[in-house]
């Protein structure tokens, strides 16, 4: 069985913190920054970035679409 | 030119319409001008021209029709009578606001309210302050013929799109009801998708061309002195009519004393009236603005200066009157302006004209 | 296997859509629009129809819908989306028109002209979020608000006996024979976004078919004024919301063919 592996990519400034995407996403791979941005959100980042299968779920849910996707076979 | 015809005036708006190359007619049933869309719809423009007409479900309905397609560049229009102005006020407004270019007829009825089906001027000021919400202006024509009503449906599209504004035919019931012979205009051909983009490239939001901006046809503004700096671009149009696009016709006035002023089915009254006075030996002549926005007042400041007195006549309260003052102030002069008028749908008598001219003006 | 060598032009497989700007979305976090945005510029990529759709852009929080897809558009007044769009798809027929419009613009103000649109069968899409709530003015009581939910102008919930009921206004235009397909629709997972994508494709597809009007609702979430964070938002639109405004086709065809349409 092929092995996928993915990641992400979110643009910390557009991202507005609302969470969706950490939801979304099958296999725990994203978190929300203690961090905030320059407008005061807590913008989503992979906590656990070897779990992304680059299935995007997450950036189909982001309302702001600030998350790109790009996914390998293995 | 066109055939010489007799007909209404409300069925010669449509007619005008269709030869002036209109692109669509929205409209809704309301008496005195139910005619417009009736003799659309028997003529079938569709099958011959390609115009589009459309009964809409409110007026509210129809002058939004009106601003779609307008935003896309084409030339459409509506017609109404009074009450169905008022529903309209709202998106008359949105069309200045997003400086829109249409044609709006007002075949004017008696109010308030529903008031009465009768002749009424009582929408002047309506018609020329704006009528809707915000600081805009429509360009007014006033057609005191049958001849008129055909003829101002092509210079109101003209005026309309010189502008980006829309224009208002504001005739009334007497108008748009009577008979008179008519010489009909050309057939003009529509413009076609091409001369649009051509023409109204810069505007019209007719799906976006790989070679410009998308185009958005929109009254909203949020930032402040964004909407201020729109605010003075509408008011130098305004300006630009008021310096380039005033109309008006003088009847004996050149040696005139007194002045009438009176548009529309009334200038026609005040017309033998001013026959009448002459005949009794009073010096009468009669101004007649037709387009009551932008207002005649530079003729009427230059005739303040050697006229003794000015007298308006109007089918409403006394509207225009505030007009005339205003003008006549303006070239600091001080000549009495009086008003005679009837209400609820009465055209006055040229006898009853003359009367209230002695008694008001000119004395005993 | 590094992140820095998943991260490579090859290997993508989603990007924010061409169609959209790049103007930051004016709305809260967490807002279904955002989302919906998204489809719409997605589809009008993937139909390649950029150059002849007009959209019409309503007055609520999406009336700056404008700002966001790369397309031509034109900004109604409260409620009357739909008699614009009249105007645009009648004088211009070659055009392929939607409305974008909220439940306080589609199912109050507006009832008339989006009834009226849709009998005449006008052919446009409709795209109408309800979110139960009027959220650019503060979260005042919409017609679509549940009984007993609470708003602005609902402090103590809504009651039936003050405040009427809440209406399933897409139920109703439905039975109108100028429809073609009505469907409800959500966008709070990613599968149920799928389907939503594959309904507005539909929808637009049935407009440049002049099929009629076709109208999909999305049941959405204004998780800023129903005083939520927006994934209790999406729980709570699960769980109140869908039980009155179940998700699913509801008319799936043409309008009516005037040759069988039965008036006695």
């Amino acid at each position: 069985m092929a092995k996928v592996r993915g990641a992400v990519v979110v643009d910390n400034e557009e991202c507005k913190g609302c969470g969706l995407c950490v939801v979304a996403c099958p296999h725990d791979v994203l978190g929300q920054n203690k961090q905030v941005n320059s407008r005061g959100y807590h913008f989503s980042f992979m906590k656990n970035p070897e779990n992304c299968i680059g299935c995007s779920n997450c950036a189909i849910v982001c309302p702001d679409t600030c998350i790109t996707v790009y996914r390998v076979k293995i | 030119m066109g055939e010489l015809k007799l007909m209404k005036g409300n069925e010669v708006i449509a007619e005008a319409a269709i030869r002036c190359g209109c692109d669509g007619y929205f409209g809704y049933p309301i008496t005195p001008q139910s005619e417009v869309m009736e003799t659309l719809m028997a003529r079938e423009p569709w099958n011959e021209t390609g115009m589009v007409v459309l009964q809409a479900e409110s007026e509210v309905a129809s002058i939004n029709m009106v601003y779609g397609a307008a935003a896309t560049g084409k030339k459409v229009m509506t017609s109404s009578s009074s009450p169905g102005i008022s529903l309209m006020a709202e998106g008359i407004s949105y069309i200045a606001g997003a400086e829109l270019p249409c044609v709006i007829v007002n075949v004017q009825r008696g109010g308030p309210g529903l008031g009465t089906i009768q002749p009424s001027q009582a929408d002047y000021f309506q018609s020329v302050k704006g009528g809707g919400h915000g600081d805009y202006h429509l360009i007014v024509l006033a057609p005191a013929s049958v001849q008129e009503m055909n003829d101002f449906v092509d210079l109101g599209f003209q005026l309309a799109f010189k502008y980006r504004n829309p224009s208002m035919i504001l005739a009334d019931g007497a108008i748009g009801q009577m008979m008179e012979k008519v010489q009909l205009s050309d057939f003009k051909p529509r413009m076609t998708a091409e001369e649009i983009d051509a023409k109204y490239g810069s505007w019209a939001t007719n799906g976006k061309k790989p070679n410009r901006e998308r185009n958005i046809a929109t009254s909203l503004e949020m930032d402040s002195a964004k909407m201020e700096a729109n605010n003075k671009r509408f008011q130098e149009k305004y300006a630009k009519m008021q310096a380039e696009d005033v109309l008006y016709e003088t009847i004996r006035c050149d040696d005139a004393e007194y002045i009438l002023v009176a548009f529309g089915v009334s200038s026609r009254i005040c017309q033998k009236a001013v026959d009448i006075a002459r005949e009794k030996g009073m010096k009468v002549g009669l101004l007649r603005p037709i387009t009551l926005f932008p207002f005649p007042k530079q003729i009427i400041g230059e005739m303040a200066k050697r006229v003794k007195g000015f007298m308006t006549v109007e089918m409403n309260a006394g509207q225009m009157i505030e007009d005339v003052q205003l003008s006549v102030g303006c070239a600091g002069c001080a000549v009495p302006v009086k008003y005679f008028g009837r209400m609820g749908g009465i055209i006055p008598t040229p006898s009853e004209v003359v009367q209230a001219l002695e008694q008001k003006l000119i004395g005993g | 296997m590094d992140v820095k060598d998943i991260i490579k032009p090859e290997n993508l497989v989603y990007e924010k859509p061409g169609m959209l700007t790049a103007n930051t979305m004016h709305y809260c976090p967490g807002c279904s629009h955002g989302v919906v945005h998204k489809l719409i510029a997605e589809i009008i990529e993937d139909l390649g129809i950029q150059e002849k759709t007009i959209g019409v852009a309503p007055v609520g929080c999406s009336v700056f819908a404008y700002n966001y897809i790369d397309i031509d558009w034109q900004e109604a007044a409260h409620g009357r989306a739909p008699a614009l769009a009249t105007g645009i798809s009648r004088t211009n027929p070659d055009k392929i028109v939607f409305t974008y419009q909220g439940d306080g613009d589609l199912a109050s103000i507006g009832t008339a002209e989006i009834m009226h649109a849709c009998n005449r069968g006008e052919n446009f899409a409709v795209i109408f979020i309800n979110n139960g709530i009027y959220g650019m003015t503060g979260g005042q009581m919409a017609p679509t608000t549940l009984l007993g939910q609470v708003t602005a102008t609902t402090p103590y919930g809504r009651d039936a006996e003050r405040n009427g009921y809440p209406l399933k206004i897409t139920e109703l235009i439905a039975q109108l024979p100028g429809t073609s397909y009505v469907t409800r629709q959500s966008v709070h997972t990613p599968a149920a976004i799928r389907r939503c994508k594959k309904a507005i494709t539909k929808a637009f597809e049935a407009a440049m078919d002049k099929k009629g009007t076709s109208f999909v609702e999305v049941v959405s979430t204004c998780n800023m004024n129903w005083k939520m964070t927006p994934v209790q938002a999406n729980q709570w639109m699960e769980e109140n919301m869908f039980p009155f405004y179940p998700p699913g086709d509801i008319k799936d065809g043409s309008k009516a063919d005037p040759a069988s349409f039965k008036q006695n």
